[in-house]
């Protein structure tokens, strides 16, 4: 399908200079749509969140829902952005039918964020300063399902379905100035650039912030322009890129393609294309130009959002850190290796990680517990490890218990069980469970001499300097006791014997 | 009781509050009028017998029960058919919206609902509210009591004609530039406008958001009034809606007390392209108001020049963006043409075959003037015009309290007369379209009969923004005038509908 010539990746670099801009589209988390009380859910049956509002019926008017206004501005605030005194909505004109009053009240000249920045830091550790224009707020449009048909476009469909939930939620569009002099690490300071604003919002709590369900959506510019050239080339605009990896190969296959076109004296068609994840291509989408005319103007049926600076200042002071910075310091407090943390952030699992080091557990214990057994119990019974039924106290109220020998390890999954299946805190699972380290020695002397009865070549094994053989009567001392020994204190034991 | 019809609303509810008479009773005799002569008048689109019956019982229950309900409690009112109710069919006076009964009240008919007032039926207009005699209606003109060979004035034409012929004793208009006051005007009966955002426009089908307004008709300023004071109040389904109360207008017609009174009488609208017998009518007001010891004095509003043409490049630009809604897609008419069609082409014939040709033309008129290229030199000079008209008004409103015109620039014309001249038709709301643009208040009282043909002519009172109650007072001073002088309301020497 893929059909354009690409030249080299490297050839293309020699020749031109790579000029990116990112639209990333975040869909807020609010609990009611922007201009009406609908509920604003993923997942419902299809066309059961609307109203006469959202479903732009005649008479209905919009009213804005102001935690959409707080958490765009609190966007706008954490990208270094000023915020307008005067933020007006517009209406953005055109014709389709999952957009249900043909227009989109969006922002237009008047965006409530404008003039921002933010530093985006590569895995090499080289940084890039990239510059915001702007952040308005708009609603998003419906969703439509093509039946019939080859492709699921529109195009060839036999008939389409328009789902309206999605009508009316709010979203905060994210607009950069043009980005120079990345060079060839433009296709990864996309993606880069993309993740940071993830997980800005992610760490506010103003977006569910899912790349998968369209949480975040980014739209990539490309153009390029000769080495030395003082005018910018024509640019391209890649839609539906989903996916930090989709980025970043998007990107690139747009410079090479475009590197190809341009080095063979030919021009880029200003346009939007689409990524194809499957395959790894683009594809010309609709002609675009400077004159597409959406007719915008102000939207008479909302007044101007004029946020007063208490209002702003109330909203900066309640900011969390930029999570950037914060996985810088918690990196370096926790001593974690490069791959301990990066498997700590990937899991999404710093918040708790962080939170059980604070109850007193080490950051390697907390780590352990964390991208261990309990992904490993969320994984099996295919939950989200945030829903896990136990908190960062009780995971290390529980590390404590082991650090002082009252419980080994096999125990404290136990006691882990116990907590996740509902029997209560630790100590009551432990109390229930009768979960209780053996501490008589007299005891496991005994159990030992039973299993070497049974075993009786493991001490001359020992001798011989084959100490791993100790492991088998451990076991066997271990399903004696029924777990609930300390199998380092076993294994001393049996060492004791062979050596005395 | 047929001689109910011919009652004031104020005098009904004093009835209908003594169980004189019932809600029923006067309901019925405004049925078996309006059964009897809507043929004629065509004021009504929908009558409303059974439900209206049934809403009538409940005020009469409620009155037993010693509520009340408001201060129109138990009298009937028509309403406007581009409001939405729940249980009748609402058009617009559009082919495209035919049939289509909403899911959802307007404000205001919640508020007519809850104030114990039964709606007699939907009342006739120009399509989409857009023209200035209902010859525009998809469904045929509606007659003038006055001479059935004329216009009764539009939008509102259904409305004016259902009070000036008694088939209502009050009802529901709305005006965007002059669609209330100069139906009054021309059937010597009395329409208010209120200030902008006085009255919720939620469920009002838009025609220019920023130019609409919700307001009364009736026979005479105190219904009126009574109406507004029914009607008005801050609603949170309308963001434009006035935070506060303007107080009560009933309150202030009973205030009609012409001392320490100053009138501005606008150079723009009192010299040329008025029809003689208007402006000595008009000269007669300023006269008798002279004589009571009323100041009045000569006021330059230079940009009302300007307001026509302003407000016929604001109207359309905000009504080809509200009505792009009207696609088939979700509600309304559905034209699918031959062939196996796409959406475009199913929106493009259900508009084609929905639409009048006024709606068309404006359509065109207010997208060209939104396009880019084009949008500075028209929407956006029009905005400035609109800024000037206030500036206008606040100078003047610094000089005097309210200003008067003539309502409109000739009595009644004949049907027919003007349909194929649309420019001069916009000229009728020459005097009219100024306190849209600025939203104030303004408001038409009857004031004579034009010597040439014996058709009533008003008189406009434009008062500073919320102040309508100043407004009403002064509408009351006037009222009370020619009452002295009449001996009787004018629609008393109304030509007997019953003879026709
Ligand atoms: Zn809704």
């Amino acid at each position: 399908m893929a059909k354009d010539n690409l030249l080299s990746y490297e050839a293309a670099l020699e020749q031109f200079e790579v000029v990116i801009g990112l639209e990333v589209h975040v869909e807020l988390n609010t609990k009611t749509k922007m201009f009406c009380g609908c509920a604003n859910e993923f997942g419902s049956e299809p066309n059961t969140n609307v109203c006469p509002v959202c479903l732009g019926l005649p008479g209905s008017l919009p009213a804005v829902n102001k935690k959409a206004v707080e958490s765009s501005m609190a966007i706008g605030l954490a990208l270094g952005c000023k915020i307008a005194p005067t933020g007006r909505f517009a209406r953005k004109n055109y014709f389709y039918p999952d957009l249900s009053k043909n227009f989109q009240t969006s922002q237009y000249d008047e965006p409530i964020a404008y003039d921002g920045e933010i530093t985006i830091e590569l895995d090499s550790g080289e940084s890039f300063v990239v510059q915001i224009e702007r952040a308005h707020m708009e609603e998003d449009a419906g969703k439509l399902t093509h039946v019939g048909g080859a492709t699921g476009r529109i195009q060839g469909a036999e008939y389409s379905l328009v789902d309206y939930n999605r009508a009316g939620v709010p979203l905060v569009e994210i607009v950069t100035r043009p980005v120079f002099g990345a060079g060839d690490k433009a296709p990864e300071l996309a993606a880069a650039y993309v993740r940071a604003i993830r997980d800005i919002v992610k760490s506010m709590d103003v977006s569910d912030a899912k790349m998968e369900r369209g949480n975040v959506r980014c739209d990539a510019n490309v153009s390029l322009r000769k080495k030395g050239a003082e005018k910018l080339g024509t640019r391209t605009e890649t839609k539906n890129v989903n996916s930090l990896r989709s980025i970043e190969n998007a990107v690139r296959y747009e410079i090479q393609r475009q590197a190809y076109i341009l080095s063979q004296g030919g021009t880029i068609t200003q346009e939007t294309r689409h990524w194809h994840e499957d395959r790894g291509y683009t594809s010309a989408g609709r002609p675009k130009s400077d004159a597409d005319d959406y007719r915008y103007f102000p939207e008479p049926d909302l007044v101007p959002v004029q946020p007063d600076i208490a209002w702003i200042e109330s909203i900066r002071s309640a900011l969390p850190e930029n999570p950037a910075a914060r996985r810088k310091r918690l990196q370096s407090a926790w001593g974690f290796s490069e791959l301990e943390f990066r498997d700590v952030v990937n899991s999404d699992l710093l918040d708790q990680v962080e939170a059980t080091v604070a109850a007193g557990a080490s950051p390697q214990a907390a780590r352990k517990w964390w991208t261990g057994e309990l992904a490993r119990v969320a994984n099996a019974s295919e939950i989200e490890i945030s829903a896990l039924q136990i908190t960062p106290e009780q995971v290390a109220a529980i590390q404590k218990l082991i650090d002082a020998g009252d419980l080994t390890d096999r125990m404290a999954r136990e006691v882990v069980a116990g907590v996740l299946a509902g029997e209560g805190e630790p100590a009551a699972v432990i109390e229930k469970r009768g979960l209780k380290v053996v501490t008589d020695e007299g005891a496991l002397i005994a159990a030992i001499d039973e299993a070497l009865a049974k075993q009786p070549d493991v001490l001359e094994k020992i001798r011989e300097g084959k100490v791993q053989a100790a492991g088998a009567v451990i076991g066997a001392v271990m399903q004696a006791m029924k777990g609930q020994a300390d199998a380092a204190r076993v294994r001393e034991l049996i060492l004791e014997r062979a050596n005395s | 009781m047929s001689e109910l019809v011919y009652r004031p609303a104020s005098e009904l509810v004093a009835l209908i509050a003594k169980k004189e008479v019932s809600s029923v009773e006067v309901t019925k005799a405004f049925f078996d009028r309006s059964e009897k002569l809507n043929p004629v008048t065509n004021s009504y689109l929908h009558l409303n017998r059974e439900l209206a019956l049934a809403a009538a019982n409940s005020a009469d229950e409620a009155l037993s029960r010693g509520e009340v309900s408001s201060p129109l409690h138990g009298v009937p009112i028509a309403v406007k058919d581009n409001l939405t109710t729940t249980d009748a069919p609402t058009t617009s006076g559009s082919k495209i919206l035919e049939g289509w009964v909403p899911q959802y009240d307007a404000t205001v008919v919640t508020k007519l609902r809850q104030g114990a007032m039964p709606i007699l039926g939907k009342t006739n207009l120009d399509e989409f509210a857009m023209g200035s005699s209902t010859e525009y209606s998809a469904f045929g003109p509606s007659k003038n009591p006055w001479d059935l060979d004329r216009i009764p004035g539009g939008s509102g034409g259904g409305s004016s004609s259902a009070v000036s012929g008694f088939l209502a004793p009050v009802a529901i208009g709305s005006d965007t530039g002059g669609s209330i006051r100069f139906p009054a005007a021309v059937t010597g009966s009395v329409g208010a406008k209120p200030t902008y955002g006085a009255v919720s426009r939620y469920g009002l089908i838009a025609l220019a958001s920023s130019l609409d307004q919700i307001g009364p008709v009736a026979n005479n300023v105190l219904d009126t009034a009574l109406l507004q004071d029914v009607i008005s109040g801050h609603d949170p389904m309308d963001s434009t809606s006035l935070p506060n109360s303007l107080g009560s207008m009933a309150q202030a017609v009973r205030q009609a007390d012409p001392k320490g009174l100053r009138v501005g009488v606008v150079k723009q609208l009192s010299s040329d392209g008025f029809q003689p017998g208007v402006k000595e009518l008009f000269d007669d007001t300023i006269a008798k108001l002279v004589a009571e010891g009323v100041e009045v004095v000569e006021v330059d509003c230079p940009s009302f020049e300007y307001a026509v043409a302003a407000y016929y490049l604001i109207l359309p630009a905000e009504a080809s963006s509200n009505l792009a809604k009207f696609d088939s897609v979700r509600f309304g008419l559905r034209v699918t043409p031959e062939g196996n069609p796409t959406i475009e082409r199913v929106m493009a014939a259900t508009r084609e075959a929905g639409f009048g040709p006024e709606v068309k033309r404006r359509i065109i008129l207010g997208t060209y003037a939104l396009s880019s290229g084009y949008y500075d030199a028209y929407y956006g000079s029009a905005q400035k015009v609109r800024t000037l008209i206030q500036q206008d008004l606040n100078r003047a409103f610094e000089k005097v309290d309210v200003l008067l015109t003539p309502t409109a620039p000739t009595t009644a014309f004949k049907i027919g007369e003007k349909v194929n001249d649309p420019l001069a038709m916009y000229l009728n709301d020459i005097a009219t379209i100024p306190a849209n643009l600025a939203g104030i208040p303004g408001m038409s009282v009857p004031n004579g009969l034009a010597r040439e043909d014996g058709l009533p002519s008003g008189v406009q009172i434009l008062a500073p923004q919320m102040q309508d109650a100043l407004m009403y007072r002064v509408g009351a001073i006037i009222e009370k005038l020619y009452l002295a002088q009449w001996g009787s309301p004018l629609l008393t020497k109304a030509p007997k509908l019953e003879a026709k």
